[in-house]
C-alpha cells in the first residue's frame, strides 16, 4: 500500500484518539506504550506488512509480534483501521467475551498471531516464525516490536544470540525506546547504557531513528526491507504518552486511564470533536 | 533376565522413524548428545536447530515453527526444562501450540549428578497447566511408540525420560501402547500397583515378592498422567479395593496425586503413595538411590500391604 506521510500521520492520529478512547472505556489498560509505538505500527502496516485482513490466516502472511503485549490497545487500533477487527470491536477491550482482550491473544482477535502478556516471549517466537519461513522457502518475514524495558528480561538476549548465530534475515525488531517502564524512567530502574552497541555486538543490523518523525519511520522500515542476510533492528526513539500533554514523558500514565476532564483534553489535543 | 535400554534412546529412535515427516524439526538446547536428539542432528541437521544453552528461546523458538506449520520437538535434561515453565504456560500451553517437550534425566534415577540434576517435581508442574499432555514412559519400546503417536495430537505434551537402562517391556507389544491408556502388565485382584517410568519394573519385581506370600497383585503402567485414565482407575478400585501409587517422582502432584485427585472425586479405595517424600536428593548410584528414597521393590511391596490393611 502506497501512502503519503500526511496520510500516514492522519492514521497515526485516528489511532490516537481510539487508543486513548478504549483506556478511558475500559477505565484501566496501557496508554503510554500504545502511545509511543503507534508511529511505528501504522506506517508498518499501512505500507509494508504483506497481510490479507479479510483472510487473516493466509498462510504466506508477514508475521507482527507484539512482544510489548500490554500495549495492546495500539495494535488493536492499527488492526482495526486496517479492516481486521471493527471500530465496534475496540468497544470490547478488556471486556469478558471480547475479541481485545487485556494483552493481545490470538485465540480472541483476528489478525493477532502472537498471544502477548509475558515480557520478553516475543523475539523467540518471531525467530520460530522466520525459521518456519526459511524451511519452507517463503518470502515472509516476522516482525517483533520490543519495549526497551523488555529488553531487561535475559530470554530476549537468548533469542537475539540465536537469531545472529541463525543468520536469520527474515526477522526485523523494532525497538520503542521510550524510556519508561512500569515504575519509573528505565535509567532509575535498569540502566542500559549503549543500547545499539549491544545489539550490533550480538550481531545484528542497527539503525537509530526519530519514531515520531513519520518521514524518518519510513526510512527505517527501508532499512529494515534492505537487510535480508541477518537479522535487524531498528531503534525508534519515542516519547511514552506521545501526543496527549499530560501522557508524555510521564510514568504515571504507563498503566493508568484518564479521567472525564483528561479525556476531554486529550481528545481536544487530538483533533477529536466529542458530541 | 530381560534386556535393558534407556528410554532416552527410545526417544532419539522415534525422531529418526518421525524424519520422513517433513513438518518434523528439532530443537536442541546443547544437550542432544544426552536427549538422544543427536541422531536426527545428524542425519536431518538442516531441520535441527541449536538453541545453544537457553531452554526459554528454545521452548518458544518452538512456538513460532509450531504456530507456522511445524511439529517442533525440544529437549533437554527435566530440571533444565522448568526454567522455561513460563514460556511453556504461556507461549505454549496457553495458545495450545503443539510443541512436545522432552525432558530426560528426570528423577532420582539420574544417580551421581547429585540433587541439582534430580528433578522431582516435573510431572507435577507440567500437569498443572491446561492444554498439555504429561507422559512418563517406562521402557524404550513405549517411549518409541508413545513419541511417534505425538504429532497426531495436535497438541502440546511433556515427557520425561530417564538417563539410565531399564528393563525393556513392551517387545512385541507395541500395538498395546496408546497415549492416555494405562497398561495393565500383571492381573491380581488383593492390590492394584499403579506405576510410571523407571518404577514399573520396581513394580513388577515387588508383585512377585507378593505373590510369594500370596497377595496376588495388579501392575499397571501408567505412561500418560495427563490425561489420566480414569475409567482404567475405577476398574481397579471395584477389582482390587486398594490402590499403590509408584513413581520416582516428589508424592506431591505426581502421579500419585492424580491418582488420589480421580479417587476422592470417583469410587474410593485407599491409597498409598511410593515417592519421594518432599524432599531433596544426592549423588548415589541409580539403585541407592531408590534405596535412599525409599521407593524400590522392597517399599512398593509394603507399601502394598499396608494398602491391603485399610481395606473396610
Amino acid at each position: 500500500m502506497s501512502m503519503s506521510i500526511s496520510e500516514l500521520e492522519e492514521f497515526a492520529r485516528k489511532c490516537r484518539v481510539e487508543i486513548v478512547k478504549m483506556v478511558y472505556r475500559a477505565q484501566a489498560g496501557h496508554p503510554g506504550g500504545s502511545l509511543s509505538e503507534i508511529d511505528l505500527i501504522s506506517a508498518l502496516y499501512a505500507t509494508r506488512m504483506r497481510v490479507r485482513p479479510d483472510e487473516p490466516k493466509w498462510e504466506d502472511r508477514d508475521r507482527f509480534i507484539l512482544s510489548k503485549g500490554h500495549a495492546s490497545p495500539g495494535m488493536y487500533a492499527v488492526l482495526a483501521e486496517m479492516g481486521f477487527i471493527s471500530h465496534e470491536d475496540l468497544h470490547s477491550y478488556r471486556v469478558l467475551g471480547g475479541k481485545c482482550q487485556g494483552h493481545v491473544d490470538s485465540k480472541w482477535c483476528p489478525g493477532v498471531d502472537f498471544s502477548a502478556g509475558s515480557l520478553g516471549m516475543g523475539l523467540s517466537f518471531g525467530l520460530g516464525c522466520a525459521l518456519a519461513a526459511r524451511l519452507e522457502g517463503s518470502e515472509r518475514r516476522a516482525f517483533v516490536m520490543l519495549g526497551d524495558g523488555e529488553i531487561q528480561e535475559g530470554s530476549v538476549w537468548e533469542a537475539a544470540m540465536a537469531a545472529a548465530h541463525h543468520e536469520v534475515g527474515n526477522l526485523k525488531v523494532i525497538l520503542d525506546r521510550n524510556r519508561i517502564q512500569n515504575d519509573d524512567f528505565c535509567e532509575a530502574q535498569m540502566r542500559m547504557f549503549d543500547i545499539p552497541a549491544k545489539w550490533r555486538a550480538f550481531g545484528w543490523e542497527v539503525k537509530e531513528i526519530d519514531g515520531h518523525n513519520m518521514q524518518e519511520v519510513m526510512q527505517g522500515l527501508d532499512f529494515l526491507d534492505s537487510t535480508n542476510d541477518k537479522p535487524s533492528i531498528l531503534i525508534a526513539h519515542t516519547i511514552k504518552g506521545a501526543g496527549v500533554s499530560f501522557m508524555a514523558d510521564n510514568p504515571a500514565f504507563h498503566g493508568a486511564a484518564p479521567n472525564d476532564e483528561q479525556f476531554a483534553q486529550a481528545m481536544a489535543e487530538l483533533g477529536e470533536v466529542i458530541a | 533376565m530381560s534386556d535393558m535400554a534407556a528410554t532416552r534412546d527410545g526417544y532419539g529412535q522415534a525422531l529418526l522413524e518421525l524424519a520422513d515427516n517433513p513438518k518434523v524439526v528439532v530443537l536442541e538446547a546443547d544437550l542432544g548428545k544426552s536427549t538422544k536428539s543427536l541422531h536426527f542432528k545428524n542425519k536431518y541437521p538442516a531441520r535441527t536447530f541449536s538453541c545453544g544453552i537457553g531452554e526459554q528461546n528454545m521452548l518458544l523458538t518452538g512456538a513460532g515453527l509450531a504456530a507456522s506449520g511445524f511439529i517442533p520437538f525440544a529437549s533437554t535434561f527435566a530440571i533444565f526444562t522448568e526454567r522455561a515453565f513460563e514460556q511453556m504456560r504461556n507461549g505454549v500451553a496457553r495458545p495450545n501450540l503443539a510443541v512436545h517437550l522432552c525432558g530426560s534425566h528426570g528423577g532420582t534415577h539420574t544417580g551421581t549428578d547429585g540433587s541439582s540434576a534430580q528433578s522431582i517435581e516435573d510431572l507435577a508442574i507440567y500437569r498443572t497447566l491446561p492444554n498439555v499432555v504429561v507422559m512418563h514412559p517406562s521402557d524404550y519400546v513405549s517411549t518409541l511408540e508413545l513419541t511417534k503417536q505425538l504429532p497426531a495430537l495436535n497438541k502440546p505434551s511433556y515427557m520425561r525420560t530417564a538417563r539410565n537402562k531399564t528393563p525393556v517391556l513392551y517387545k512385541g507389544r507395541e500395538s498395546e501402547i496408546k497415549i492416555g491408556k494405562g497398561i495393565t502388565l500383571r492381573q491380581g485382584t488383593d492390590v492394584a500397583i499403579i506405576a510410571c517410568g523407571v518404577l514399573v519394573s520396581e513394580s513388577l519385581k515387588a508383585a512377585e515378592q507378593l505373590a510369594q506370600n500370596g497377595v496376588n497383585a495388579t501392575v499397571v503402567d501408567m505412561h500418560t498422567l495427563k490425561p489420566l485414565d480414569g475409567e482404567l482407575i475405577d476398574q481397579l478400585v471395584s477389582q482390587c479395593g486398594a490402590i499403590v501409587s509408584a513413581e520416582d517422582h516428589s508424592v506431591i502432584g505426581g502421579l500419585g496425586g492424580a491418582i488420589a485427585e480421580h479417587l476422592v472425586s470417583n469410587n474410593y479405595a485407599p491409597l498409598e503413595m511410593v515417592g519421594v517424600a518432599d524432599r531433596f536428593g544426592e549423588s548415589g548410584q541409580s539403585d541407592e538411590m531408590l534405596e535412599v528414597m525409599q521407593i524400590n521393590a522392597k517399599y512398593i511391596e509394603q507399601a502394598a500391604h499396608r494398602a491391603i490393611a485399610r481395606k473396610s
